[in-house]
């Protein structure tokens, strides 16, 4: 048996016959829900997130080299598309952090109605949009004027 | 699937009697407990994580290496480090069990935790290196 899966896709006509059992219905017959999109997300997330880490490595391991490699890193960081590659990063991670959150709460017996998981979906996507904008904000702020501080 | 378009039983038995007497599936609820686990620990080290960023956005490497070598910095970016790429090896495990069928999924799953392993091991060697390199530096310079 190549999938244990056949063995439950295949039945009985009452004739004896064999038949193919229908399958469940696919995405695509389903109307568009919010929770949907943000359950794909999360995993989507994770895996931008865990990319970015294994980039954020660059960082930490040219700091170990010396100051050569941090200048080349640097020069990544203070270009506009490595910043906005940044700026990626920081929203995967933030939004994988805010559901994250959110699935320990389900685990724990709260928020888990469907009522509540569809009331609370919008309010992620809230805090996530303004924890990323506040933290690139912030961070690309507190750097550009602690350059200012360096050059007078 | 096989053989989509005709129908065909392999195995006369039904999934209850292939299930019978094989006892449990051995590793339970480990994995699930291990991801619940290291993202609990992750989220009080992304938040010391986010506040060093603020501390070191725009450091020259100096002023990184000097963060990077005191004790307590070290130990937080190991735990990180090594807490984050726990967490991605089990992540990404559960992607594949879910997308990668058949043969193929065995050696996915080993490739995928080689490339996760070393790029935690890379990540654990820096934090090292940045730590020890820094102390010993100022050590020789103390002389």
């Amino acid at each position: 048996m190549q999938d244990v899966r056949d063995a439950l896709y295949v039945g009985q006509r009452s004739d004896g016959t064999l038949t193919r059992r229908p399958m469940s219905p696919h995405l695509q017959v389903y109307r568009f829900r919010l929770s949907m999109f943000l359950s794909i997300a999360n995993r989507a997330a994770g895996v931008a997130a865990a990319g970015g880490s294994a980039l954020g490595l660059c960082w930490i391991s040219a700091a170990a080299k010396g100051p050569k490699s941090f200048s080349k890193v640097q020069k990544v960081t203070g270009n506009p598309l490595g910043q906005m590659l940044m700026a990626g990063w920081a929203l995967a991670l933030v939004y994988h952090f805010v559901a994250g959150l959110r699935h320990l709460a389900w685990d724990s017996g709260y928020r888990f109605s469907k009522k509540e998981i569809n009331e609370d979906g919008p309010v992620a996507v809230g805090v996530t949009v303004g924890t990323t904008l506040a933290l690139v904000a912030g961070i690309v702020g507190v750097a550009i004027c602690r350059s200012r501080k360096k050059a007078s | 699937m096989s053989n989509p378009k005709k129908p065909h039983v392999t195995v006369m038995r039904s999934q209850l009697s292939r299930a019978r007497g094989l006892g449990s599936g051995q590793a339970g609820v480990g994995h699930w407990w291990a991801e619940r686990a290291s993202a609990v620990a992750l989220v009080p080290l992304s938040g010391w994580f986010v506040i060093q960023v603020f501390r070191l956005a725009g450091a020259s490497q100096p002023e990184v290496a000097k963060w990077g070598a005191r004790p307590f910095n070290t130990t937080m970016m190991l735990s990180l480090v090594i807490l984050t790429f726990y967490h991605t090896q089990l992540g990404l495990q559960v992607i594949i069990d879910d997308y990668v069928h058949g043969k193929a999924h065995l050696p996915a799953g080993l490739l995928m935790k080689g490339i996760v392993f070393l790029l935690g091991l890379f990540g654990a060697v820096s934090v090292l290196k940045l730590a020890l390199a820094g102390s010993s530096r100022s050590t020789i310079a103390a002389r």
